[in-house]
């Protein structure tokens, strides 16, 4: 199948690759790009273990052509911190142990980072309507909510 | 059996680290099934069977051999036709590995939707996918066998010919053509219900359900020029891994290196092969390394579930609430192939109660559905749903508290058990007690359609063989290398171990999870085992290393090893007080004095501590649509002792809402012709974040004498009371029994117009 030429910014970085048009931007994330922190869970859709930041917007990346990439900018988990030192959600998910296996957190923390973009306050309602497109079949999602409220509480003490 | 004595004040356990796996996890540096490469790999997928039961008359693979970028194709032909199929399981019975390679890929008959059939490896799984769609397959449609009461109904279509009765926990009897049959008794249950003063009998059925975990089944393998086989995957036993391709490929154990990756969940339902010979058989005959990856369709159709159910149970009780006579008929799927929960799921059903008389039977048969797999605490849910539910029943009729009336026949240490052995240590009053005392239990429900509903929990868990290595490095750092993949945290609750047992800080120990080639044999991370079970491997190597670094002081200081005094990780000579040598100070030391220490123990603990649990939820229901709304849930548990809480904690919370998915959305759907009909996660429903409150966890501590800081396994019990409490709580806020799992809002509505009608 032909390969198309494909131009982005991924986690601040000019990438070109080539890609099938059939492959999904999770596939070419993963597969083309070796970023494989992203992850499939279902690949249509309902689990948002694949979420990413494309352009501003949060996405399911299994749900987005590769193609359709071509000149956007996509954060993805590897971008989430700066170097070593880890985002404020990634630090309060590793302490308040917001997570069990891991599978899901990559996705849970691309989802949570989009929220905390738009609104610096969630409440715990707001956290649990935005994260709907998220399963986390482990951690019964309590000390998820948690760490997103200590996160926020960190990003809004750092912004005083 | 190892009656540990329990050190009053512990320095690690208890506390709160951070995992040492957690820094990539949330970075996504972590290996999962899918994130490890070879070069030169190739990708592999499966063509499964559009039809529920069927015979193969043949299949044709030309167009898929001769499709550009194909590499190999597979069928059950090119794996050996097992000659010692028959293995022992000790106690529990004898598995037919003939079963666990027709699982894999049918040989003669497929069994189920979605049953493996032929696999190709090609360049990429695009290619092996449209290519796996050219292999022409002609089928003799069967009558397929949906449900455990068909299947046992005289004329039932027969699936296999003969098979070996069923086996997980204890040994079934062949009692009908579809169906082995294992039964369980204590004292007299006719003059049991003789002397009671009420009884009650009802029915049940509960439906297929997944474990639902978010990462699907993954497997790469190469076959070595030279024979040897490496396979990575994402598993909960590497060794069961190993095994299982060993025996059903014919090969030596030894020959096969299984090195697990990180897991993205388990549950129960990752430690069987299913593609996993394939990519072996397939990396054999493409000479290259092959990849296979399940999608969530794959997974749901073919691996897991755990069992649906029809249950039958009666009850008898005195007036004052005693229960004296109890009879339960469990009905469960083993799926395909025997070999379900039913043994655990009945034994558990009453278990917990001190019933006098009881008799239970329980039957293991055969549907055409996928073989089922153990899910959290296997069987018990669907059981503990219909006994809690008769027993909220008796409390209402007699108008007696349904903590009261538990407490009153609760199930004490040293009773006697329906499997015929005393009860071990365990701590049911106090969990109660605990409801009681609790702020949640006290509290007002307030609000119309509101309802309260409490049920009562009980799993075994187990022993089991573990190892671990621990080897001391100069700079007094410690590696700690077990058999058991961390689903949850494991690493860091064994490093805790190995630092208490020790004396030193838990960063000190590094911890791994070892492949097949480098570590003991370590049955798999089930059964709630890991942290008890493991941590009793890792304490014994720890003693070991103590020994060993004592004789070193001796040695140093000349004097007998007696005399070295081992206190909160300092060596100190007994004869010399002044003479101490810290853990780090004298690992320094060991090069120069004999060489490096390590040390290796292999254990297999007896000591089982039981869990036992309450829950307590509240719940509105909307009477237009049938809709329930958790409001608040409390889960009441003794843990023995909890190495790491908040891990105790995630593993309560994440139990009861797999639990709360059962009770009220997850199920199968087939249809007449036996399809799978939800084969995606948006009709498999799944609780999400919004469906659930928080759930509290208020954990109890009653040491478990069988390990050295009094753990017991956490991890099961909280999928086995939610149904039931959930349907306490919608009789009591709507005045419905419902009597089926799941509790979707048509059935709640059905019923709620049935009683207004
Ligand atoms: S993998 Fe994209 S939503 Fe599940
Ligand atoms: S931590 Fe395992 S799925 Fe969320």
């Amino acid at each position: 199948m032909n390969r198309q030429q494909v131009t982005a910014t991924i986690n601040g970085e000019h990438k070109e690759f080539l890609c099938e048009p059939r492959q999904s931007l999770l596939e070419v994330l993963r597969d083309e790009l070796f970023l494989t922190g992203t992850k499939e869970g279902c690949n249509d859709g309902n689990c948002g273990s694949c979420n990413v930041i494309l352009d501003g917007t949060l996405v399911n990346s299994c749900c987005i052509f590769g193609v359709e990439a071509n000149g956007g900018h996509i954060t993805t988990i590897e971008g989430l911190s700066k170097g070593n030192e880890l985002h404020p959600l990634q630090q309060t998910f590793l302490e308040g142990t917001g997570m069990q296996c891991g599978f899901c957190t990559p996705g849970f923390l691309i989802a949570a980072s989009a929220l905390l973009d738009e609104n610096s306050e969630p409440t715990e309602e707001e956290i649990r309507h935005w994260l709907v497109g998220n399963l986390c079949r482990c951690t019964g999602y309590d000390k998820i909510v948690k760490a997103v409220q200590d996160a926020a509480l960190i990003l809004r003490e750092r912004a005083l | 059996m190892n009656d540990y004595v329990i050190p009053e004040k512990l320095r690690v356990v208890g506390t709160t680290p951070i995992r040492p796996d957690g820094h990539d996890k949330v970075t996504g540096r972590a290996k999962f099934g899918d994130d490890f490469h070879l070069p030169g790999m190739l990708h592999g997928k499966v063509l499964r069977s559009p039809h529920a039961h069927a015979r193969i008359k043949s299949i044709d693979t030309s167009h898929a051999e001769t499709f550009p970028g194909v590499h190999a194709v597979v069928t059950a032909a090119d794996f050996p036709k097992i000659s010692s199929n028959v293995i022992d399981a000790g106690e529990a019975g004898q598995i037919d590995m003939q079963d666990v390679a027709d699982n894999c890929i049918a040989r003669e008959k497929v069994f189920y939707d979605g049953h493996a059939v032929a696999a190709v490896a090609a360049d990429n799984a695009h290619i092996a996918e449209e290519a796996a769609n050219l292999i022409q397959v002609d089928y003799e449609l069967l009558d397929p066998v949906m449900d455990v009461r068909s299947a046992m109904a005289d004329n039932a279509t027969v699936l296999h010919d003969n098979f070996l009765p069923g086996a997980f926990l204890a040994p079934t009897e062949k009692a009908l053509p579809n169906a082995s049959k294992l039964e369980l008794a204590m004292g007299d249950v006719s003059a049991g219900f003789d002397e009671a003063d009420i009884i009650i009998e009802r029915e049940f059925t509960t439906e297929t359900v997944h474990q639902g975990y978010i990462e699907t089944h993954i497997v790469t393998a190469q076959w070595g020029a030279n024979g040897m086989v490496t396979v990575w995957t994402t598993t909960q036993g590497q060794f069961a891994i190993r095994d299982q391709l060993a025996l059903v490929l014919e090969l030596p154990m030894s020959a096969i290196t299984v090195i697990p990756l990180e897991i993205g969940g388990g549950f129960g339902g990752k430690d069987s092969i299913y593609i996993d010979p394939l990519a072996v058989v397939l990396s054999k005959q493409s000479g290259r390394p092959v990849k296979m990856v399940m999608s969530r369709a794959e997974t749901l159709r073919a691996t897991g579930p755990s069992s649906g159910t029809y249950i039958k149970a009666r009850l008898g009780v005195k007036i004052d609430g005693t229960l004296v006579a109890a009879e339960f008929h469990g009905a469960y799927e083993a799926g395909a192939y025997s070999g379900g929960p039913v043994a655990p799921g009945v034994s558990t059903a009453l278990t917990r109660y001190n019933i006098p008389n009881v008799k239970i039977e329980g039957y293991d048969v055969l549907v055409n559905k996928p073989k089922v797999k153990p899910y959290r605490a296997p069987g018990a849910t669907p059981s503990n749903f219909a006994v809690e539910t008769m027993i909220d029943e008796l409390c209402r009729e007699l108008k007696l508290d349904p903590v009261e009336f538990r407490l009153h026949n609760a199930l004490k240490t040293g009773d006697r058990l329906v499997l015929g052995f005393p009860c071990p240590e365990i701590g049911g009053v106090e969990i109660l007690k605990a409801v009681q005392n609790h702020a949640h239990y006290q509290s007002d429900i307030g609000g119309p359609h509101r309802g309260r509903g409490l049920a009562y929990g009980f799993w075994f868990g187990a022993g089991l063989p573990s190892s671990a290595d621990l080897m001391v490095n100069s700079d007094g750092t410690v590696q700690l290398c077990s058999g058991s993949p961390d689903m949850s945290g494991t690493r860091i609750t064994l490093a805790m171990q190995a630092a208490e047992a020790l004396g030193i800080e838990p960063n000190d120990i590094f911890p791994s999870v070892g492949d097949t080639a480098s570590v003991g044999y370590s049955f798999q991370t089930v059964a709630s085992r890991t942290t008890f079970a493991t941590g009793i491997a890792v304490y014994q190597a720890a003693q070991d290393i103590l020994a060993q670094m004592a004789e070193r002081a001796a040695l140093i200081w000349q004097i007998a090893t007696d005399n070295i005094l081992i206190d909160g990780g300092r060596f100190v000579n007994k004869t010399n007080v002044q003479q101490c040598f810290t853990f780090k100070e004298l690992a320094g030391k060991l090069v120069g004095t004999g060489g490096p220490i390590a040390a290796r123990a292999l254990a297999s603990p007896e000591g089982v501590g039981f869990q036992i649990t309450a829950h307590l939820v509240d719940l509105a229901v909307d009477t237009e649509t049938g809709k329930v709304d958790i409001l608040r849930y409390t889960a009441f548990q003794d843990a023995g002792k909890a190495v790491h809480p908040d891990f105790v904690e995630g593993q309560i919370q994440g139990g009861t809402v797999q639990g709360i998915g059962w009770a009220l959305n997850e199920e199968y759907f087939y249809d007449g012709a036996g399809h799978l009909k939800n084969t995606s996660l948006l009709d498999y429903r799944m609780p999400t974040i919004l469906d659930v409150p928080n759930i509290e966890a208020v954990i109890l501590e009653r040491p478990n004498p069988g390990h050295p800081y009094g753990v017991r396994g956490v991890g099961e019990v909280p999928i086995v009371p939610p149904a039931a409490a959930i349907a306490n709580a919608l009789y009591d806020a709507v005045g419905i029994r419902m009597n089926t799992l799941p509790m979707t809002p048509a059935k709640i509505l059905d019923k709620l117009n049935s009683i207004t009608d």
